[in-house]
């Protein structure tokens, strides 16, 4: 407004630059330089070299950043003049997320699926339906830029559960998004499916980005800052408006709750899973989910600790609400992509269990959880990916039967991954689950887990619907066909399976890892 | 202590075999036969030499031994064997290998050597006609020869069905004509499989045995359930694919939901035990020390029993038993009802009533009635089935009414009976199931209307039938007596009239027993087809020979179990402070009065 020069300048004299501690940001800093350099690729490298080059950097990224994760271990400090934060939830989230992308990426450069390429699209801007469309079906082409989007989602992902400030938690929380709702928007098949999926994620995640962005304001307007520790410390004093607080709490809460697929604000959840390709479904349901619990996880126990006598009955209505929604709507399902979507919202009413306890066990419980659902629904929708007909995924259940007579290594691996999300002991879903609920009966919510165990055996009951197509059924005249090439995507299976199972038997190690990350804490 | 870790080699034996037999291609289905019953023998051979090593005057858990395995929670891989987890090992590792000689033939329809000599009309409906349908002709022996012959005609076709020219994820190459007899499965039904399923539920049901971490004990409680499922879903009456369905997801879907509530009251325990002992635990010697107020206690008890009360199961909560027990194959039937089942009872006396005393006594009642009402509606039911599985199965809901009975009697006496009565129930009813297996898999019908007068054609399988039902009926002189007089006499002493009405029951057993075998057995020939029935062939022999000569020989000499029984089932209700009434008549009062009672059906044979 004012445009008197000596008064900008001598404010601009005033800031001192701020002190970024490279080192300490290397993940997000190396994740982030890849995704540019996969633009630049995509712009100026041969169209044929760009499918190689753009998932090996991708990866070699990926791998890199876990390298950085790792080597950044024990680190517990606020960076960048308070807006990110680096300890140890934080890094474990953050190495949860590139092993969970480094997974999705394999899936994504999965290239003999289908009789030409792999599950994205070979040129998006065609209009479905038109000649060019069915044309482009059995092209060998694809849309490489696939790639650097996933990695700038990344990013994002890995910024959210990092920052200590609701404005840097905003830009996190819109650079992890964008790019996933182009990426919906990308399925070979049944474009128009996938592209509704892309409009619907973009409209109600733009409209959910809202309030989020309204209750920053909110907690601003309360605490006269964005920071995380000094909100905390205004919770703490009397005297402020109160009804700031609330509505900020309210608005934070419907944003995060958008993301982790949490009833009421779920309904996204089945449209964009379906209509996504198999990999981005894959990457959205371990990394988002991750990424959101974390950002929930920092805001719900740093900024608003103060207030969880407030907010745990909120968070209690919304577990019950979640998980029996998720529950009871998945068993109405025939599709199988659906069903999973419908599990995932369960799984995250499971998580919010975890989260009821408000103890440390309950940090260790959802963190453990998150790692063991991710392995496990990522293994999941890759097996979805190599049931096939000649339409593409054969996503129908009815179309599953008998598969474990025509293929049964295949139907006995993805009965095992279901029994695992439906928490049969000796598997990783029994322990994660475990892992909560022992948090939540710790912290005095009995009657939260009573509601869960009943949740699991409604949701136990559908899982076991799929087993009973695939192992009692007759197989159809006119099955599906399991791809068998596609080296990538086993490995992914195989390494989710394996995963899944050692998580289940031997779980030590990794509960070791999160307690230790949940008993130091977050740094404020 | 025992250096041999006994019950660590029980576990792990059956459990490789699992993954061995499981790892065989689908073509070699005589070895996996060979393999599984080599192991389970194995298993059995290595049991009865841990009952010897067992030492029944020693107090506590035996041959224990305990790992830390998720130190997080307090979970730790403990086993251990006291007088009554080592009896039911013991039945289970007999009952397996029984089981596997006497489901030879039931997966891939048998080969002409076994129990394919079926003159009776074997249906063979699809032969040559739809490939992948190929020996569907009916369960076991009466698709035997049609099968073979079918399967041997139509080639190759039988095994990938639909696969032609998809590329079938690491099915095995049943392509080539190589082997004929093993294309003959019906409906692609896998042999290995069906072994490998067998011995991991053995695994299962040794380690749930043999479990003294709760936490381990729910593990096995839960995962045993997979294989069993299976075997019900996978495995079931051929031509019956819905209702096996059916059968295998209520099984499942029941056994899941008392688990889960199971499930809330281990971890509710093991927060009590943080909150008592300042670490949590699973250790079951641990908790059981632990003193937890009544309140919680019946919380966590009703947790507890629930998920037992479904499995053994107890009246209001049995439905799923009579489905299951009909859609299993003979085989599973037999590990169900037998084995699986006891887990419910055992946790009864193993978990409930020393964890939760206090609880135990507040609920005695309401499980004693169950009890008693659980007696009566069983045999009511089981006198009204016309489908044979379906009455052995409502039979025994009417034997676990005894057993609940004896077990909240708190009398050791009737304690010991209950347990000897899980052993011998195992027994009995596993060999009715048998016995009534051979005569579905000779008519492909499990309705009792298709036979009729069969002593005459086929006189050794009409003998065994007999001995097995008087076993059950529990006339003196079997096993089944010796169990049932001591719940009686136990519960008499306790409550007199929960004895009388229980005795009465007995009366029930009689009809159902003896209405069936002469629905069956007796009378004249009503179907032709029943005048060419073979008898019973050498394996089918085999098999039941061991099943007689136990009822008989623990029906006339049952010390041996009793010594191992007594002492744990005595130091149990010792320890939460039940002790015998002491007799205010002259002892010999008691048995003379209900004797006559007991032995009253036993008279009408």
């Amino acid at each position: 407004m004012s445009a008197d020069p000596t008064v900008l300048l001598a404010q601009t004299q005033k800031i001192t630059p701020p002190s970024i501690e490279y080192s300490s940001l290397s993940p997000l800093l190396i994740v982030f330089v890849v995704a540019l350099v996969g633009v630049l690729v995509d712009a100026f490298a041969p169209r044929g070299a760009r499918r190689v080059i753009q998932p090996v950097l991708a990866g070699g990224g990926f791998i890199a950043a876990l390298v950085a994760v790792a080597v950044l271990h024990g680190r517990h400090a606020v960076l960048a003049s308070g807006a990110v934060a680096i300890d140890a939830p934080t890094l474990f989230m953050q190495g949860t997320i590139l092993v969970f992308a480094l997974l999705s990426v394999l899936l994504v450069a999965e290239r003999r699926l289908d009789s030409s390429g792999g599950a994205i699209v070979a040129s998006a801007a065609i209009t479905p339906g038109s000649k060019g469309s069915t044309a482009q079906q059995t092209s060998a082409d694809m849309q490489t830029e696939a790639y650097p989007l996933m990695v700038f989602s990344v990013t994002g992902m890995m910024l959210f559960v990092a920052s200590n400030n609701l404005l840097v938690m905003f830009v996190a929380l819109e650079i992890l998004s964008l790019p996933l709702y182009l990426l919906c928007g990308l399925a070979r098949r049944r474009r128009l499916l996938s592209q509704e999926a892309a409009m619907k994620y973009f409209l109600l995640g733009a409209f959910s980005s809202a309030f989020f962005l309204y209750g920053v304001a909110f907690a601003y307007g309360f605490a006269g800052s964005v920071e995380l520790g000094k909100i905390a410390d205004a919770v703490g004093t009397v005297g402020k408006n109160d009804l700031y607080l609330y509505l900020s709490l309210a608005l934070l809460a419907v944003g995060l709750f958008f993301k982790i697929g949490a009833a009421p604000f779920h309904s996204w959840t089945p449209d964009v899973y379906q209509g996504a390709p198999t990999p981005v479904t894959a990457f959205m349901a371990a990394g988002t989910k991750v990424a959101a619990f974390g950002a929930l996880l920092r805001v719900f126990y740093i900024a608003f600790g103060g207030l969880r006598w407030d907010w745990r009955p909120v968070l209690w209505t919304v577990a019950i609400l979640t998980m029996v929604v998720g529950a009871v709507l998945a068993l109405t399902q025939r599709d199988i992509k659906r069903m999973l979507a419908y599990s995932a919202v369960a799984h995250a009413g499971f998580l919010l269990v975890g989260l009821a306890g408000t103890n440390t066990d309950g940090l260790r419980g959802s963190m453990f959880y998150l790692v063991t659902y991710g392995f496990t629904t990522i293994a999941a929708f890759a097996v979805v990916s190599l049931v096939r007909t000649s339409d593409g995924e054969a996503s129908d259940l009815s179309q599953w039967r008998g598969l474990g007579r025509t293929s049964p290594l295949l139907a006995g691996t993805f009965s095992f991954l279901l029994l695992a999300l439906a928490g049969i002991p000796l598997t990783s879903g029994f322990t994660g689950k475990f892992a909560v609920f022992q948090a939540a009966i710790e912290g005095d919510a009995t009657p939260l887990v009573v509601v869960a165990l009943v949740c699991s055996a409604i949701a136990a009951f559908f899982y076991v619907r799929v087993i009973v197509l695939m192992f009692f059924s007759e197989p159809l005249a006119e099955g599906p066909v399991v791809v068998t090439r596609p080296t990538l995507t086993f490995a992914t299976v195989g390494i989710g399976t394996v995963a899944t199972l050692v998580l289940g038997v031997a779980p030590q190690p990794l509960l070791d890892l999160a307690n230790t990350a949940a008993t130091s804490g977050f740094v404020r | 202590m025992n250096t041999v870790p006994w019950l660590t080699i029980l576990l792990i034996v059956p459990a490789a075999g699992a993954v061995v037999v499981a790892a065989l291609p689908r073509r070699h289905a005589t070895l996996a036969k060979q393999l599984a019953l080599g192991i389970t023998l194995a298993v059995l051979v290595l049991a009865v030499l841990a009952t010897f090593a067992y030492d029944p005057d020693k107090a506590g858990f035996q041959f224990g031994q305990s790992y830390d395995w998720i130190s997080t929670f307090g979970i730790s891989y403990s086993v251990g064997a006291d007088g009554i987890s080592l009896v039911l090992m013991l039945l289970a590792a007999l009952l397996v290998p029984v089981v596997v000689l006497s489901s030879w033939d039931e997966v891939d329809g048998g080969d002409a050597a076994g129990t394919g000599r079926v003159p009776a009309p074997a249906p063979a409906p699809d032969a040559g006609g739809s490939p992948g349908q190929v020996g569907d002709g009916g369960i076991g022996g009466a698709g035997g020869i049609a099968g073979a012959g079918a399967g041997a005609g139509a080639g190759g076709v039988g095994g990938g069905s639909g696969g032609g020219t998809a590329v079938a994820l690491a099915a095995p190459p049943v392509v080539t004509a190589a082997a004929p007899a093993q294309v003959a499965t019906p409906a692609g039904r896998s042999v290995p499989a069906f072994f490998a399923l067998l011995l991991a539920l053995e695994a299962g049901m040794i380690g749930v045995f043999a479990a003294t971490d709760v936490f381990l004990f729910y593990v096995f409680f839960e995962a045993m359930l997979i294989p069993m499922y299976f075997l019900i879903g996978s495995y079931g009456p051929v031509k019956e694919q819905a209702q096996r369905s059916y059968a295998a997801v209520k099984f499942l879907v029941y056994s899941l939901l008392g688990g889960l509530l199971m499930l809330a009251a281990v971890i509710g325990l093991y927060v009590v035990s943080a909150d008592n002992l300042g670490h949590g635990t699973f250790d079951f010697a641990t908790l059981r020390q632990m003193e937890i107020t009544p309140g919680v206690q019946k919380l966590l008890f009703l947790g507890f029993f629930v998920a037992f009360a479904i499995k053994a199961p107890l009246f209001p909560f049995h439905t799923w038993l009579p489905d299951a027990g009909a859609q299993s194959p003979t085989g599973g039937a037999v590990l169900l009802v037998g084995v699986l089942d006891k887990v419910g009872t055992f946790g009864l006396i193993r978990y409930c009533i020393p964890l939760f005393p206090d609880a135990a006594d507040y609920f005695a009642p309401l499980v004693l009635g169950l009890a008693v009402v659980g007696i009566f509606y069983g045999a009511l039911l089981a006198i009204g089935q016309r489908d044979m599985k379906r009455l052995v199965a409502y039979t025994s809901l009417a034997h676990f009414g005894f057993i609940a009975l004896g077990l909240f009697a708190f009398t050791s006496q009737a304690g010991t009976g209950a347990v000897l009565y899980m052993v011998n129930h195992g027994l009995s009813t596993g060999l009715l199931f048998l016995v009534v297996g051979f005569l579905v898999s000779r008519r492909g019908t499990r309705d009792v209307g298709a036979y009729g007068g069969l002593a005459k054609v086929t006189p050794v399988l009409a003998g065994v039938f007999l001995l097995a039902g008087l076993s059950s009926l529990a006339l003196p002189g079997t096993n089944s007596f010796v169990s049932e007089f001591l719940v009686l006499v136990g519960t008499f002493t306790a409550n007199k009239a929960l004895a009388i009405v229980a005795t009465c029951g007995i009366v029930l057993a009689a009809i159902y027993v003896l209405y069936l075998y002469q629905r069956t057995m007796t009378g004249p020939i009503v179907h032709e087809e029943n005048r060419v029935l073979h008898d019973l062939g050498l394996r089918e022999k085999l098999v039941v020979a061991p099943m007689v000569a136990l009822i008989v020989a623990l029906g006339v000499y049952p010390k041996p179990l009793l010594d191992i029984i007594r002492p744990t089932v005595t130091a149990t209700y010792a320890d939460i402070g039940k002790s015998d009434p002491a007799p205010t008549h002259p002892a010999a009062a008691h048995p003379a009065s209900v004797h006559p009672a007991s032995v009253q059906p036993g008279g009408h044979s």
